[in-house]
């Protein structure tokens, strides 16, 4: 009886881990008979991922994503997502791939297979009318500053600098703030700050001090996906040797940021 | 002070050894902050609580005008903050009619919103209160008998001074447990002020707990907090009530 039980175990155990290895071997090979890459982006977040005034996917993301997609000869297809729902939608199988400036922390890394090397990072920055002539963040002590609930460098702003935060909970709230001069300053994701300044309604303003708390930012596959994973790699790796990322940073109208020269730097050696 | 020292002390070991995260007690920053909220909320509630019963006192007053323009401005007045949620009017006060208003310049010469995030979440929750409370008082005064009016009106009384003298302290009377159902609603009302960043109880708590991660330590304070506030709240209106009960009116 008891012998009986371990093989079925046995059986079970090796059943579960054919069935596994199926799976590993097939996700790209999947992609490629299925001829479509399905990848999940930001719809909010220009000019890294947002709507067209035809309601299309665009910016450096989905550009990225296209590229992926042109390399496997397979077509894309877009999922926009959000910060809460990025990893769920990837961990069921909903999309195949995630760029969605996507910070790479130690906890993302156990339960998403995030792709190295990183294809951009960001730190965080103000916008503020051009006349405020800020040169240093000690000038911003008892400053009014705007910014969002939540964000992980409203303490350090605070604390550090003494800027006095004015936190809302969304971007829009904040910003409207800030053109009626309830603060000086939106204190935000750089990234997301060159993204408005693209905008001719801030003319007026720029993002005037030097970017702080730099991290990078990680496309991620589902676990457990050597060859996807590798193939992403290898490209990313590719974008970084020929400047691809500089230059889609020149299509979008924002400044090359000192990440992606240096992993230029880096790579085209 | 030893004490206060190991007060600190035992939160910030409770941290290191169980993960149980209490960072208002010992880090002197959360602390600042939380004390800094928990004094605007006590603010804003006493503020509002004035004003919107002074707003309910003159509003039930212009519902019995002889004037038919004053009982519309009343009417309309109810309806609109009656009517509309919380949040919305507060939005619209404060980024809506704000953009209306002239501003101030500043040292730097910038244009500066003349009405601060403060007076605005005042002012819109005692509108918002005060219409409640215009129609707790009507409550309260439609239970006063007819003949109690016509009597003061007989002995000579004005109809300022029989809504003043008579009906008033009657209709109070009458109208109290409405009225302490509308304040207690008030205080927990009072936090969505955070929505205008207006740093109160909820707006430092939401901070401190992004900052720390310690979301169901901050929760467990905020909900020990309130119930503390409204428990002060209804303790000294029930308290009141009993003080102002007459034999032989109501119950």
């Amino acid at each position: 009886m008891r012998n009986k039980l371990a093989y079925l175990g046995l059986l079970a155990g090796a059943l579960a881990i054919f069935g596994t290895n199926v799976a590993q071997a097939d996700e790209l090979q999947d992609i490629k008979s299925a001829g479509v890459l399905v990848v999940g982006v930001k719809a909010d977040y220009p000019p890294f991922g947002f709507l067209s005034p035809s309601g299309a996917n665009i910016g450096i993301e989905p550009d990225l994503a296209a590229n992926l997609a042109q390399r496997l000869g397979v077509k894309v297809q877009f999922v926009p997502v959000v910060a809460a729902n990025r990893i769920q939608f990837l961990q069921q199988g909903k999309i195949n791939l995630l760029i969605a400036t996507m910070n790479d922390t130690p906890e993302r890394e156990k339960i998403v297979d995030i792709i190295h090397p990183n294809y951009y990072a960001s730190g965080y920055n103000v916008l503020a009318p051009k006349s405020v002539k800020l040169t240093s963040w000690a000038q911003l002590k008892g400053v009014p500053v705007c910014a969002i609930q939540g964000s992980f460098y409203n303490k350090d702003v605070g604390e550090k600098y003494g800027a006095e935060l004015i936190a809302f909970t969304g971007v829009a709230e904040a910003l409207a703030a800030l053109q009626q001069g309830r603060c000086d300053a939106f204190l935000y994701d750089n990234t997301a700050i060159e993204g408005e300044l693209t905008d001719p309604l801030w003319k007026a303003y720029d993002m005037p001090l030097p970017t702080l708390g730099e991290q990078p930012w990680g496309m991620a596959v589902k676990n457990g996906e050597p060859a996807l994973a590798s193939f992403i790699s290898q490209a990313s790796e590719d974008w970084a040797k020929t400047g691809y990322i500089l230059s889609l940073e020149t299509k979008y109208g924002i400044p090359h940021s000192a990440y992606a020269e240096q992993q230029h730097d880096k790579y085209k050696a | 002070m030893t004490l206060g020292h190991d007060l600190t002390a035992w939160f910030s070991h409770l941290n290191e050894t169980t993960g149980v995260n209490f960072t208002i007690v010992y880090d002197s920053y959360d602390r600042a902050r939380f004390l800094n909220g928990l004094w605007l909320t006590l603010m804003i509630s006493g503020v509002t609580i004035a004003g919107s019963v002074l707003v309910g006192i003159v509003g039930a007053w212009g519902q019995m005008s002889r004037l038919r323009w004053v009982r519309g401005i009343v009417a309309c007045y109810v309806e609109f903050f009656r009517n509309t949620p919380p949040l919305v009017q507060m939005y619209f006060f404060y980024f809506g009619l704000s953009a209306l208003l002239p501003g101030t310049r500043n040292s730097l010469g910038f244009e500066k919103p003349l009405i601060n995030g403060f007076t605005w979440a005042c002012l819109s929750l005692i509108c918002f209160a005060g219409s409640f409370n215009v129609e707790i008082f009507r409550s309260g005064i439609e239970a006063i008998p007819s003949a109690t009016t016509e009597a003061a009106e007989s002995l000579g009384f004005t109809r300022l001074q029989t809504y003043v003298h008579v009906i008033l302290p009657l209709a109070l009377r009458v109208c109290l447990p409405a009225l302490t159902n509308n304040l207690v609603n008030l205080v927990k009302t009072t936090t969505l002020a955070y929505a205008i960043a207006v740093p109160e109880l909820l707006y430092v708590s939401n901070q401190i707990w992004s900052d720390n991660e310690n979301v169901p330590e901050m929760m467990l304070v905020l909900f020990v907090i309130y119930i503390a506030l409204v428990g002060i709240l209804v303790f000294a209106m029930h308290a009141w009530e009993r003080a102002l009960r007459r034999p032989g009116l109501g119950t």
